[in-house]
């Protein structure tokens, strides 16, 4: 009974008689995850692709509801276990808005090094699988090289490599001391040289540039009605980033450009932008982490808060910039010390819904640049 | 075949061996005996070849590679060997039985019955066939049906794109490697692989790379399209992992398996011998005359070294541009066959007729413009090492600046 009733919400497909339906995925070894893309294809033309998403639903929305505020912290490192340290700071700044509680200077500027050190990391990845996706599969293993890295002062700030748990509410969990500062340093002087050599193997790469180069092109409308966010969208050349927008946390302190896309080898909002973009953002986060290492007051790091909280009957939305765009989380409290209501909005998740429109009339081997310019992450599809 | 038979059995029994004693069961035999000889060279020479790739992939990927198995890990490929003979010889369900198993067989005869007509050295080659390179294309032409057989009964769509492509790109890029063979075959007069050897020196200058610009523009259209053959990245299409999964061999699993990265692999051999016997002189070896060649073994077998250091060298330059470069989408390749590479052929073949009348092979300005000409191509070498050196001691001196230790490889440690 329940299979006629779910019926309705399976993706309707109509093909004709040269068409067939062509499952990429769950299991594909370039759909970042599980993810299933019902594609209509006649061959090599894509004619329709639909995102077919809900295969890692862990009913993460639904845990806060069961869990005391400071204990949900570590459910959020798994909503993008390449960038946790976002969903992290979207928790806390949304407990900490809905509570009142102020946040020590210092622990602001680990904050913001932390998170920026995570979404170089993150686009690292997105990058490198890129052009692992491309068929080039030494620049990943390079960037894998230089995120271990990252992952090494990670596990020197926070204890964990991945899911770091590192913010707490009212602060964070460690203080960073003059060794791991200059760690950072060294780690910083190292990579953004490795950047210009990343460039001249992959991103300036005649082959790699005709295979994203005006393909799968995002107009600025089409970005902006879609509902994409962060470099998806900045690709298309609209210069929205929370981070000088709404200016959370210390963000205005610093000063650095937000990289939009202009065509850079081809068209505006095509797949070389989005990916080329990414890159240029890795440069900033590097300027960031080196102004906010200069300029980190001394001080606490962490506030005094109580140790079982409860927050009178109040709502909020909260947002930050991660790796994928606005990622923000509505937080409904009822007085008691558990969320009545957790609402995560992600940015994979909405950029899953463009697929449809853009992959229309593109190559098979299009697609897969396209998901991978589009840097989704299955567990943020799906939460 | 005869002729061999005779310098084998000078060579075994020291005595020409007459006539009346050279019966059909001795010419079976020795049919088996070289086909043997052959087979083991190119099995061996695969599975050899995949442990070196793996371990130049790791280098240029910066890490450790295969080291595990047997002395830094040499005996590597046995295992993979033996660990895929030893799986489960799987057939799809409701796929075409007899053509799943039937397609791994041309692949394989395919590919390793174009080492009959590839020279190794002066005088080893196991059938000088006068329609030599003729030969080989023709039966190299095989593995496609091969692959196309085996994805279309696969009853998998990944492994039917797989095939589809391959036949499109395999015989598309076949003109374009025919034809590029032509100014060479020209040149010579002839299509026998040893004749096309003969007519080149040991030299540099005396090489058909370095005659004309229009041989040296057909040199880089057949790497090319000889790469396109042999499914290597950029054009490795058919088994593009990342968007068909694993092409037309998605479906197979052990042994059958093993026999289409074999062949892969066996392929690379093939593209190279043909690389160097065409263009880079072959078993020529420098400062030594043909007719001297012939009279000692030891001369004989330096022009084997000489012709296994060179193919190596390619074979090795093949496996470097697989690990850097990215793999062009379907309709780009195809694009880059006929709107490119057959037209420039076509005009390259037109352009070494013209240049071999106007300065015929012996002249001096003949002479003259291939020193030029070679002196050009060395400045490219020159260009390649110094990029070459110049990313590696980047890489070094950045990761010296990161970790405090070197990235130096002491000299006993393979690739």
């Amino acid at each position: 009974m329940l299979k006629t009733e779910l019926k309705h919400l399976k993706p309707q497909v109509h093909t004709f008689k040269e068409e067939m339906i062509l499952n990429m995925g769950p299991q594909h070894p370039s759909t970042h995850g599980v993810l299933n893309f019902l594609v209509v294809t006649d061959g090599e033309v894509i004619h329709q692709a639909l995102p077919n998403v809900g295969y890692l639903h862990r009913g993460i929305e639904k845990l806060a509801e069961q869990t005391p505020y400071t204990t949900f912290i570590p459910f959020t490192d798994r909503i993008d276990y390449l960038a946790a340290m976002f969903a992290n700071h979207v928790y806390v700044l949304a407990v900490e808005n809905l509570a009142d509680i102020e946040v020590p200077e210092r622990a602001q500027f680990l904050r913001v090094i932390a998170c920026e050190l995570n979404r170089i990391a993150s686009h690292l990845i997105s990058t490198g699988a890129l052009a692992l996706d491309i068929g080039a599969s030494t620049p990943f293993v390079h960037w894998i090289r230089e995120r271990e890295c990252i992952n090494d002062i990670m596990e020197s700030i926070c204890g964990a490599r991945l899911t770091y748990s590192y913010m707490r509410v009212g602060g964070v969990s460690q203080d960073i001391n003059e060794q791991i500062a200059d760690d950072i340093y060294k780690f910083l002087d190292h990579f953004e040289p490795i950047i210009d050599e990343y460039n001249r193997l992959i991103s300036f790469n005649e082959i790699f540039i005709k295979r994203l180069a005006n393909v799968a092109i995002i107009s600025p409308v089409d970005a902006v009605n879609f509902g994409l966010v962060g470099p998806n969208l900045r690709g298309s050349g609209i210069e929205m980033d929370i981070r000088r927008t709404i200016s959370y946390s210390v963000y205005d302190q610093f000063d650095f450009n937000i990289p939009i896309g202009k065509g850079f080898k081809g068209s505006l909002g095509d797949c070389y932008d989005r990916y080329f973009v990414r890159v240029l953002e890795m440069t900033e986060s590097c300027s960031i982490i080196r102004q906010a290492l200069s300029q980190i007051p001394k001080g606490d790091i962490k506030a005094k808060v109580k140790r079982k909280l409860k927050i009178k009957e109040n709502e909020c939305y909260t947002c930050v910039e991660s790796a994928r765009g606005e990622m923000g989380m509505y937080l409904l409290s009822d007085g008691s010390d558990r969320p009545y209501r957790l609402k995560i909005k992600t940015g994979s998740f909405t950029a899953m819904s463009i697929v449809e429109k853009v992959s229309q009339g593109l190559m098979v081997a299009d697609l897969i640049a396209l998901i991978g310019s589009l840097d989704v992450v299955a567990p943020e599809i799906d939460r | 075949m005869k002729e061999n038979a005779n310098l084998l059995f000078l060579f075994l029994f020291k005595t020409p061996i007459k006539e009346s004693e050279f019966s059909l069961a001795w010419y079976v035999l020795f049919v088996f005996l070289v086909a043997g000889v052959l087979l083991f060279f190119a099995a061996n020479f695969a599975g050899i070849t995949s442990f070196i790739e793996r371990r130049i992939a790791a280098r240029i990927q910066s890490r450790v590679g295969p080291n595990v198995v047997g002395p830094q890990g040499i005996l590597q490929w046995v295992a993979d060997g033996i660990k895929l003979l030893l799986k489960e010889d799987l057939v799809p369900d409701r796929a075409d039985k007899f053509l799943f198993r039937a397609a791994p067989y041309f692949v394989f005869s395919g590919l390793f019955a174009a080492f009959v007509a590839l020279p190794f050295g002066y005088g080893i080659v196991a059938a000088d066939l006068n329609i030599g390179v003729y030969y080989i294309f023709a039966i190299t032409s095989l593995v496609v049906v091969g692959i196309i057989m085996g994805g279309w009964s696969s009853n998998s769509k990944w492994a039917l794109f797989g095939a589809l492509r391959s036949a499109a790109q395999i015989i598309s890029y076949e003109i374009p490697t025919a034809l590029s063979l032509i100014p060479v075959i020209m040149l010579t007069g002839s299509l026998s692989t040893q004749d096309i050897i003969k007519a080149q020196g040991g030299m540099p200058w005396d090489w058909y790379l370095f005659h004309s610009p229009f041989t040296f523009v057909c040199f880089v259209i057949f790497f090319i399209s000889a790469l396109a053959e042999g499914n290597r990245i950029p054009f490795d299409l058919p088994e593009a992992e990342s968007e068909l999964v694993s092409g037309y061999n998605t479906e197979y699993s052990g042994f059958r398996f093993l026999i289409f990265p074999m062949a892969e692999w066996a392929n690379l051999w093939v593209i190279s011998a043909m690389v160097t016997l065409a263009y880079l002189g072959g078993w020529q070896v420098p400062f030594v005359a043909i007719e001297t060649l012939s009279q000692s073994f030891l001369l004989i077998f330096l022009s084997a070294g000489v012709f296994v250091i060179k193919t190596s060298i390619v074979v090795f330059i093949i496996i470097q541009l697989r690990w850097t470069l990215p793999r062009v989408r379907v309709d780009q390749m195809t694009l880059v066959c006929w709107t490119y590479l057959v037209p420039f052929c076509l005009a390259a073949i037109i352009g070494t007729m013209i240049w071999m009348l106007i300065f015929p092979w012996e002249t001096l300005a003949a002479l003259l413009l291939r020193l030029i000409m070679s002196g050009i191509g060395l400045g490219f070498c020159f260009l390649y090492v110094q990029r070459v050196r110049f990313n590696y001691f980047n890489d070094k001196m950045a990761f010296e600046n990161l970790k405090g230790k070197s990235l130096w490889y002491p000299f006993w440690r393979l690739p």
